[in-house]
């Protein structure tokens, strides 16, 4: 279960409008390396983990990405307020507006809305930890991407943050994966999935 | 900044500290400097929230003091930020 606490995990106070720069990072609320994908990925996958202090690592992280995705809702909304309709109009907004206004829905920036396929759940514990590492990286990218494209330093600063927890993520589910060979069998990791193959490791026993 | 926004923001650089601990601390369990960083400052953010939540509104329903008024839904949303 969870709890949840009224404040972000990092301030956003934006306080010009771009609608154009929220269209372009409503990708990581909605998109194939967002926030939503991330957190559902972790989440989901800690049910096939045979070993507590990875699942652990899974619901830590997966409990932070819910933080970030709620700060990527507050950078968006926060460019979005206040929009005039010319300003709709001329930002290419229209499209987005048409459909949702100016709430947050999950969608890429592209326009493709959010999808489970984004994200794997293979219920095996190597295959799906180098998953995890992979989405750090390519969160991580994104952000490189957007940052490439805000020169507003109230959305510099949130950005930054999150990317930076990327790279942290990053290094924790390698740590994962280093906890995880350690209790297999050096000479082939996967002579087996300790998630499936082995009862006394799946708790079938 | 107000005395208010001063202490929202040293809970959230606190809080920092402790999510930060909380996962180095999922792989290296015997690590005992991060356990002492960890219950200092699990403590002083347990401390700073219950002060916030006394004198402004309660950031989780945890620290609803249930005086006679319910304040958890009149307080202020995470994502309003500053224009508001």
């Amino acid at each position: 279960m969870w709890s949840y606490d009224k404040r972000l995990q990092f301030p956003v106070n934006i306080k010009e409008p771009n609608a154009k720069l929220a269209q372009v990072i409503i990708s990581q609320y909605g998109g194939p390396d967002g926030e939503m994908g991330a957190s559902m990925r972790y989440l989901s996958q800690r049910y096939s983990m045979p070993y507590r202090e990875v699942a652990g690592v899974l619901t830590d992280i997966g409990t932070e990405e819910l933080a970030h995705l709620e700060m990527v809702a507050a950078i968006v909304h926060q460019l979005t307020r206040n929009l005039s309709m010319e300003e709709i109009e001329k930002s290419g907004f229209d499209k987005y507006y048409v459909d949702h206004t100016i709430g947050v829905w999950p969608q890429a920036a592209g326009g493709v809305p959010f999808n489970a396929c984004e994200f794997q759940v293979k219920g095996d514990i190597i295959t799906d930890l180098m998953e995890d590492m992979a989405a750090e990286q390519k969160a991580r990218t994104t952000y490189d991407n957007i940052l490439r494209l805000v020169k507003d330093p109230d959305v510099c600063e949130p950005i930054k943050f999150l990317r930076m927890r990327e790279v942290v993520h990053f290094q924790r589910f390698g740590e994962a994966l280093r906890i995880t060979q350690d209790k297999l069998n050096s000479k082939n990791f996967y002579a087996f999935n300790p998630g499936f193959d082995c009862d006394e490791c799946s708790g079938k026993k | 900044m107000g005395n208010k926004e001063q202490l929202l923001h040293d809970i959230g650089i606190v809080d920092f500290v402790v999510t930060e601990l909380t996962l180095y601390l999922d792989t290296h369990p015997h690590d005992q400097r991060a356990l002492e960083y960890y219950a200092h400052y699990n403590k002083m953010k347990n401390q700073m929230e219950r002060e916030f939540s006394q004198k402004y509104y309660p950031l989780s329903t945890r620290l609803e003091d249930c005086g006679n008024e319910w304040r958890w839904g009149a307080a202020p949303l995470p994502w309003e930020g500053a224009c508001e």
